[in-house]
């Protein structure tokens, strides 16, 4: 009975790891950019979705206008990555600094209390499952996180989008010198994977709670998950996210002396070994 | 005046890095204004906390006009960023740059700690009217560093373990804490006193600090059926907790009794009917329906339209105390002996709490303690309101000190759990 | 030969006249301002640290912080805990500091580029993950604190003069050791590691040993920050640390060296300046970041040294055109 309890918190805060990851990877592995940024663009979508929900007591219009702002603001991020591209290492940096910046502009503008994204009365409190209670807004994550899994991956599958996405993470010149406007396609992925991160921080908002160091703190997380995975691979994300949340849930309640050790060390590892993680491309 | 233009006008005073002392000098002859300087997180996860310490500190200061004993109050505010190597580094600057006449504030324990022993090398005075840290009033005090209108991690949760073993008759907690020394301090106050008396610690959780997901301890503390929860987190962890709590029924299902930040104005600002009922202990509590404590929680929210959280009271009263130190000596605050000696001499008698207050021999206050419980307050929010008293309750509580003293440190292996 | 043996006499010109200026600090600047002077040089140590990786071997790492504290936690455990003699500290801390780098070299020169950030990154965080939760040896988030400084060094003046010459002698065993063979080796891998590979030379080994000396000297910097701090927490050897230590080295130039001195003194100093007015901090630092990234990538330094650089092509140019020697 405890461990099914466990299973199921690990596979509810998969499911959000994987929300937040996913867009992550999708960057990662088309544009080859580590945003370093992501935590805080997690986390002004989730301010703005409890400015948006507080004031129009609607979770859809906060979750939309979270989605909506991020994905701006990764216009914005897009067009300084631009000035540094086709240098790695410089990007990174540049998302690194920018991530700073939001961080602390979040911090004036929104101040350093604890705030939580309001859910709606339907949400709140236990469903009883067999004998077993368990948060409604929990599940109700799990299935937003498995919908999202399957429309990307039809999206990436089954689109022309995702065509173009896919042989771009592949060889992105080749699909410029057929004549397709690669930069589009980035631009239209990197707005996807913001309005992802944007969606994430609306609902992580409401059960993980918003303050100033949670961007640094989810953004650790979506390395490991992405790491584990292997970049640029949606399964891989899902799955990343069910190790890491597994072994966090776990390792939090067997292991709580190695509670950083249960992430870092894995990471650490795959990188040494295995860099493209378990089901990344290789280059 | 806002803590900008105290800034301002300091950073006026003397110009660029490249000025001489000199000038820092002169000003310190005891007949221009009093120069102090405040170390506050106001960056970094406790932010919030940090804004309050500011903004209770100067309210004091707007409120008596600036002056003390015909000397103009000066307070450079410095952030230490939630982190101790940032604070050292800001209390030399305030120290040997800037010639303040003592250091006041951090929050936690960490930076606390950092800069008493910078204190203890240099010799300037260092108040702590909310780093709780037992051992800086206990084995390890200084006699330069006081816990002016502040409070140590034990002393608060002790009365809760009398009230929750005599009165609620609970015989089986368990307790879930933050896995760090103000956890460790303020579960160990409970436990010794909870099992003292009779009562069984049934389980201890440790989680680490920002710990996102509660449930696997939920799970854990459900299957061990105790009477109560006696949980210890702040910030961000004490809200995800109160929420997580409720998410998966545990609200009535079983007592939630808390250390004094689980349910302090903080936390329960942002919540909503998920934190009603919660049971704590602490000195201050802002539903206190007597007529110094509403007068005060009146001005804070009327000056920064919230209720003061400990952070906002702490500073607040710890400015009055100095103030009157500073009144008692004629405003000779550079005379640091002398100084000292008349902060530890006050009997603060026009505080918030409506009772007076005063240091005992190692230089932590003795305090009349609430058992309080978070109820609904009439026109909206919530707030902590007093259920009972006890009395005089100092860091060492029923314990000769001397006695106590011998005893190690409250640690992960050390809970004080008497055996049998 | 005659242009480098020219490099070199400016190089040892320009190092004396820094070497004057340096030492009359204390006399122009006492107390406090000393203190800051010696802060700027211990991190200078550090940001050097990472130029040789990321400069020279072009391996940008993020976990020199973590080394560098590493030092600082031995020495400080060694002298306030285990109470030995803090020079004996020192040199455990240098040790300790390179068996750390050892170890992520040997796990992370097998990979480059972002992967080699995000490895460094992640050993970086394990380090801080066992400082954070080894109570009985590092205190925890307390930290370990007593003063370490032994009292004939108490004088900030004093403690100035001996990080002086430490970091000058370690400034010149860096810079012999990127100008000589070996090093133009390193620079040979960060221009095409496959290129050296099928020149015969062994490129792992190259670029560990290149990370251990790099940790050695972060080393040096960590041990001399326990001395100036005397106090040591999981915040020294955190990502931010290794963070600001990369900002520093940027700022300055990467694949300058002298860069660490110019992009410390920057951060240092400016840090100083923007607290008195404003806690935006975060956001300066941010800022610097986004625009030394997009407008002065190769930072000051660099930036003077590429302009110097066209110039002087151009001069020798027109001088081959007009047909002299």
């Amino acid at each position: 009975m405890l461990v099914a309890f466990q299973l199921l918190n690990g596979l509810t805060f998969a499911a959000l790891l994987f929300l937040v990851a996913s867009g992550f990877t999708l960057i990662f592995g088309l544009m080859r950019i580590v945003n370093l940024a992501h935590g805080a663009m997690y986390l002004i979508g989730g301010y703005t979705a409890y400015a948006v929900t507080t004031a129009t007591s609607s979770l859809l219009a906060g979750i939309v206008a979270a989605a909506v702002l991020v994905a701006l603001l990764g216009l914005i991020e897009q067009a300084l990555l631009r000035f540094v591209a086709g240098h790695e290492l410089r990007q990174v940096l540049l998302t690194l600094g920018l991530g700073l910046m939001l961080n602390d502009a979040a911090l004036v503008i929104f101040g350093g209390d604890t705030l939580n994204v309001p859910i709606p009365d339907w949400l709140q409190g236990p469903l009883q499952v067999g004998g077993l209670y368990y948060p409604r807004y929990r599940l109700f994550v799990f299935g937003v996180g498995v919908l999202v899994f399957v429309l990307l991956w039809l999206t990436v599958n089954r689109t022309r989008l995702g065509a173009l996405i896919r042989a771009g993470v592949d060889d992105a010149e080749t699909v410029q010198a057929l004549g397709i406007n690669i930069r589009l396609v980035f631009v239209a992925t990197f707005m996807l994977g913001m309005a992802l991160a944007g969606l994430a921080g609306a609902l992580g908002g409401a059960f993980l709670s918003l303050y100033p160091t949670a961007d640094s703190e989810i953004l650790v997380y979506s390395l490991a998950v992405v790491i584990i995975g292997g970049r640029g691979s949606l399964v891989g994300a899902a799955i990343g996210s069910l190790a890491v949340a597994l072994l966090s849930t776990f390792g939090q309640v067997w292991f709580p002396e190695l509670s950083y050790f249960v992430i870092f060390g894995p990471m650490a590892l795959l990188l040494a070994f295995r860099p493209h993680g378990l089901f990344g491309q290789t280059a | 005046m806002d803590r900008r233009s105290f800034v301002k006008t300091s950073a006026a005073a003397f110009g660029g890095l490249m000025l001489s002392t000199h000038v820092v000098e002169a000003l310190a002859q005891g007949t221009g204004p009093v120069k102090i300087g405040l170390l506050a997180p106001l960056t970094g996860v406790v932010a919030a906390g940090g804004k309050e310490i500011v903004e209770g500190f100067n309210l004091y200061w707007t409120q008596v006009g600036g002056k003390v004993a015909g000397r103009q109050i000066v307070v450079l505010v410095e952030d230490d960023g939630s982190n101790p190597d940032i604070a050292l580094q800001k209390a030399r600057k305030l120290v040997e740059q800037e010639g303040v006449a003592f250091l006041i504030g951090d929050l936690l324990a960490n930076t606390g700690l950092a800069v008493a022993e910078y204190a203890k090398s240099n010799g300037v005075p260092y108040f702590m009217p909310v780093v709780a840290a037992d051992d800086l009033t206990q084995r390890a005090r200084v006699p330069n560093v006081l816990r002016v209108a502040g409070y140590t991690a034990s002393q608060m949760s002790r009365p809760l373990a009398d009230w929750a073993y005599r009165k609620k008759n609970m015989r089986k907690v368990v307790t879930i804490s933050q896995d760090y020394t103000f956890g460790y301090e303020q579960c160990g106050g409970f436990a010794q006193v909870f099992t003292g008396l009779g009562g069984k610690i049934a389980g201890q959780f440790w989680n680490p600090l920002n710990t996102q997901d509660f449930s696997p301890y939920i799970a854990q503390i459900q299957s061990a059926s105790p009477d109560a929860v006696f949980a210890m987190e702040t910030g961000a962890d004490a809200n995800r907790f109160i929420q997580q709590w409720a998410s998966f029924g545990m609200k009535d299902k079983i007592p939630l009794i808390g250390a004094q930040n689980f349910t302090d104005q903080s936390v329960i600002r942002t919540l909503g009917p998920e934190v009603e009922g919660i049971v704590s202990s602490a000195h201050f509590a802002e539903g206190n329906p007597i007529p110094a404590t509403q007068k005060f929680v009146s001005d804070y929210q009327g000056a920064y339209k919230k209720l003061p959280s400990i952070y906002g009271f702490s500073f607040y009263s710890a400015a009055m105390w100095l103030a009157q130190a500073m009144e008692a000596i004629n405003g000779q605050v550079e005379d640091r002996q002398k100084f000292l000696a008349a902060v530890r001499e006050v009997t603060l008698t026009n505080s918030p709490l409506g009772r007076p207050v005063h240091l005992d021999a190692y230089g932590n206050p003795v305090y009349d303690v609430y058992i309080r419980q978070v109820v609904k307050k009439p026109g909206g929010g919530y707030w902590n309101v007093p259920l009972e008293t006890y009395p005089q309750v100092s860091q060492f509580w029923t314990y000769k000190p001397e006695e106590y003293l011998k005893q190690p440190s409250y640690s992960r292996a050390f809970q004080g759990i008497s055996k049998g | 030969m005659n242009a480098s043996k020219l490099k070199i006499r400016k190089t040892l010109v320009m190092a004396a006249i820094g070497a004057v200026l340096l030492a009359l600090v204390p006399l122009v600047a006492p107390g406090y301002r000393t203190g800051l002077v010696t802060q700027v040089l211990i991190y200078a140590l550090l940001a050097m640290s990472i130029d040789i990786m990321a400069g020279y071997a072009g391996r940008t790492s993020l976990c020199h912080g973590a080394i560098f504290g590493t030092a600082t936690y031995v020495v400080m455990y060694f002298v306030t805990v285990a109470g030995g003699n803090v020079w004996i500290g020192c040199v455990l801390g240098v040790l300790a500091a390179m068996a750390v780098s050892l170890i992520a070299g040997l796990l992370a020169v097998r990979t480059n580029g972002v992967y080699f950030l995000l490895l460094t990154l992640a050993l970086g965080m394990v380090v801080w993950g066992v400082c954070v939760r080894w109570t009985s040896v590092t205190g925890a988030e307390n930290g370990l604190r007593g003063n370490v400084r032994p009292d004939w060094l108490a004088d900030p003046s004093r403690f100035f003069y001996l990080v002086l010459v430490l970091s000058g002698l370690l400034m010149f065993a860096m810079w012999r050791f990127v100008s000589s063979p070996f090093g133009m080796s390193l620079a040979g891998i960060r221009e095409s590691e496959s290129r050296m590979r099928s020149l015969g030379y062994d490129t792992s080994r190259h670029l560990l040993i290149g990370f251990v000396f790099s940790g050695f000297v972060a080393g040096v910097a960590g041990a001399l920050y326990a001395l100036f701090n005397s106090f040591v927490s999981p915040s020294t050897v955190a990502l931010a640390q290794s963070v600001m230590g990369l900002l520093m080295a940027i700022l300055g130039g990467i694949g300058t060296l002298s860069g660490g001195i110019v992009g410390s003194a920057l951060i240092v100093v400016l840090q100083n300046v923007v607290s008195s007015y404003t806690e935006r901090w975060s956001m300066v630092l941010g800022l610097m970041f986004v625009l030394v990234m997009i407008f002065a990538p190769e930072g000051l330094i660099g930036t003077l040294r590429s302009r110097s650089g066209r110039r002087a092509a151009r001069l020798a140019q027109t001088e081959s055109q007009e047909g002299r020697v």
